[in-house]
């Protein structure tokens, strides 16, 4: 079994050499079949190991591979661990990230960086597989480091455009600054229990009582290291701005795979959150927070992949809650089904954007119904998903995040609905706005409209069927089903979730009503996006009409970013000004310039000794005579 | 001779002697410095050379010690050698410069 852990790690890295190395000597064809058939390899071998934890035949243990770190009492090996809660995350990895291959197959056609474009997507999916795998959290920060720089690579594909190098910039620093939180944490850890393992730590961490005050320092720190990553207040900036990627790698990292690492590291230490009930408030609190901000500003976007984008993070802000009341099973469900419908409105964005050479502006589409049927049907039926109708698989886990909350604060779960009530609208006003209604792009557009080939379709098929039946693996007990989801990975929730059985239950009629209570809301909001978008046609306004207050405040963002600038960049740009005229100009180079002088000075004023004259340099030779048998002495 | 030293040494205190060496060392030491003839530099060389010659014979003298005699035999062989092979060089410095004053001597200047 330890064959298959290398072979699935091993083949995307391979697939990064040999598309790195060859990129402009492979063909497309060869490119892009390599780049995909390795990711299908090893999802094919992650199902094979799902099977083997389902059946028992696969043993949950740490395979170490070598030792890395041997310094001290410090022992780092090299081990991966695949377990019920890995290898789930493996396989959304790698079924994801197969699909979103096959579509940048299409995609990416006629783009000169076509090898090099794979080989990045391969060293991504080789960095996440990583981090999922590993048995302690060393490897779980080098896979974290490693996406987050594949996240650079890929957001600056286009390179030479100083724009897109910005954002890239942007999020790699933005997630640094989450990064040192997360080894803040790492070296708390270690110097609490002395281990870094997985297993070990988390054995010790069962016998500190709750509410210690080191745990709650290793959360908050872990929590602000998955804030960077995982694009929640204050660190969410970066995720619209990575939108300057071509869109199949937005739909892998930023929907489907990076910004949930912070997810799946909450969820794999849930038993230290458990203990420190002040982090989880903070972040069912900065969870909520930044749900309803982020939903706030994608009303008014003009951009496809903003709203997106603005989407994401919102709907991570929703997974973030979940884990702070307690529901790490929802929010992992909540995360399998947002990979499929996510990744499916990124690839459907796409497919749109390819249909209309390149525009993005929803302003200036509409009416692509007729002309991109499959898109259309597929994109709505995501719509559907993200709405939380039933029986589509967002319903099942909003539902039970929802349900969560309930339990825990009936005032946090009122904002909660009201955050779906805004997703429901802005899917559908991104919806209509799009397809319905009349085009208004210009004629050069109309005339290359088109719908996009079967290799960019196909996988917007299967990623709609996942969106529609991904639901049925965790239907609730309350509406008949067995929670199958829920119930797998119990093991791994074992310890919290003995702790939070006093938490009171919700009855089966108590659940009724919050569906149903969830459900008339979202229809009603999206029939009053209909009402506005479709019947009465409204369009969002042009940049020079004057706007009314609150869509002018959330069309910009809040001014986040120009904040940001003012309190952050500006003093960091003005600090290193100060240092470059004040301290190196007249200080270090002063002093490195200095002993140059001194030294040509020095050698100009020596060589006046040389007189040439016989005589001085006699007279030279008794001097020093004289001195020696003076020191002597006086010694 | 009561303890091997000669009369002629009890008399006269070793003082003088180490008074006259010095004074002609410093003699020696002065003509190299500030004369310009190079015949007469060498002359003054073999004055300090001579100067310390006669100090070593001196104390050998009084204390009755044959090694420093000895060791005045190797300074003046040594002297002699390299006299040879100084008045070589001056030979060979008049061919160059026709001219035996150590100022015209200065080409290594800065």
């Amino acid at each position: 079994m330890n064959q298959l852990i290398i072979f699935i790690l091993l083949l995307p890295f391979l697939g990064f050499i040999i598309n790195g190395l060859g990129a402009k000597k492979i063909s497309r064809n060869l490119a892009g079949i390599i780049g995909s058939g390795t990711v299908l390899a090893s999802f094919i071998l992650s199902v094979i190991a799902f099977n083997g934890i389902l059946q028992g035949s696969l043993p949950s243990s740490p395979v170490s591979l070598f030792t890395w770190i041997e310094a001290g009492n410090l022992r780092i090996p090299f081990s991966f661990l695949v377990d019920r809660l890995s290898v789930l995350m493996m396989m959304i990895i790698t079924g994801v990230g197969f699909l979103i291959h096959v579509y940048s197959i299409g995609y990416m056609k006629e783009d000169d960086g076509f090898g090099k474009y794979f080989s990045y997507l391969n060293l991504f999916t080789f960095s996440m597989l990583l981090l999922v795998m590993g048995s302690n959290f060393v490897v779980m920060f080098i896979g974290w480091e490693g996406v987050g720089l594949c996240s650079y690579l890929l957001i600056g594909f286009w390179f030479k455009n100083n724009a897109y190098n910005n954002a890239a910039s942007k999020a790699f620093i933005m997630n640094r600054i989450g990064d040192l939180g997360f080894l803040l944490g790492i070296f708390l850890i270690y110097h609490t229990f002395g281990t870094l393992e997985y297993s070990a730590v988390f054995e010790k961490a069962k016998m500190l009582p709750s509410g210690d005050s080191t745990l709650l320092w290793i959360t908050l720190f872990l929590f602000i290291g998955a804030t960077g990553k995982s694009a929640q207040i204050p660190l969410y900036t970066w995720l619209p701005d990575a939108m300057a990627g071509p869109t199949p790698v937005s739909a892998l990292i930023h929907a489907a795979t990076m910004v949930t690492a912070g997810i799946y590291m909450i969820v794999r230490s849930n038993i230290m959150f458990t203990l420190a009930p002040f982090t989880m408030g903070i972040i069912s609190i900065v969870g909520l927070l930044t749900a309803l901000t982020a939903a706030l500003i994608a009303i008014s976007q003009t951009d496809i992949k903003k709203v997106l984008a603005y989407s994401t993070v919102s709907q991570l802000g929703y997974m973030f809650l979940a884990l702070g009341v307690g529901g790490y099973s929802a929010a992992m469900f909540h995360l399998m089904t947002h990979a499929f419908f996510k990744a499916l409105l990124f690839l459907g964005a796409g497919s749109v954007i390819h249909a209309m050479s390149g525009e993005q502006d929803i302003r200036n589409m509409g009416g692509l119904k007729k002309y991109t049927p499959i898109t259309f049907i597929t994109f709505f039926t995501a719509c559907l998903a993200i709405s939380g109708i039933p029986p589509f698989s967002g319903f099942f886990s909003k539902d039970e995040i929802l349900a969560h909350v309930y339990e825990s604060n009936p005032i946090l779960w009122i904002f909660a609905v009201i955050g779906a009530m805004m997703t429901a609208f802005y899917m559908f006003r991104l919806l209509y706005l799009v397809f319905y209604r009349d085009f208004k792009g210009s004629d050069k557009q109309l005339s290359h409209l088109h719908e996009s080939p079967y290799v960019m379709t196909i996988p917007l098929i299967v990623l709609a069927i996942l969106s529609f039946a991904g639901g049925f693996i965790n239907i609730p007990e309350s509406l008949g089903g067995t929670a199958a989801f829920k119930h797998y990975l119990d093991p791994i929730l074992e310890a919290s979730n003995q702790m939070h059985s006093s938490i009171n239950e919700l009855s089966h009629q108590a659940e009724y009503v919050l569906m149903a209570i969830s459900i008339c809301v979202v229809v009603l909001s999206i029939l009053f996006a209909r009402q506005k978008y479709y019947v009465r046609g409204e369009e969002p306004a042009m940049e020079k009409e004057n706007l009314p207050m609150m869509v002018r405040l959330t069309r910009n963002k809040f001014y986040i970013d120009e904040i940001y600038e003012a309190l952050v960049v500006k003093p960091i740009h003005l600090f290193g000004d100060f240092l470059l005229r004040f301290i190196e100009k007249l200080g270090i180079d002063r002093l490195v310039n200095g002993i140059g002088n001194s030294v040509i000075f020095s050698s100009k004023n020596a060589r006046l000794l040389q007189t040439g004259n016989t005589g001085f340099y006699l007279f030279a030779m008794v001097f020093g005579i004289i001195i020696i048998l003076l020191f002597n002495l006086i010694r | 001779m009561e303890n091997g030293i000669s009369t002629i040494t009890q008399i006269i205190p070793p003082n003088f002697y180490l008074i006259l060496s010095s004074l002609l060392f410093c003699i020696g030491i002065i003509g190299v410095l500030i004369r310009r003839n190079i015949i007469v530099v060498f002359m003054s060389i073999e004055l300090m050379l001579n100067a310390s010659n006669l100090l070593m014979v001196s104390f050998s003298s009084y204390r009755s010690d044959g090694a420093a005699q000895v060791f005045v035999f190797f300074s003046m062989v040594v002297a002699a050698a390299e006299v040879a092979v100084g008045l070589a060089i001056i030979v060979m410095i008049y061919r160059n410069i026709h001219s035996i004053d150590i100022k015209e001597l200065s080409k290594l200047k800065w």
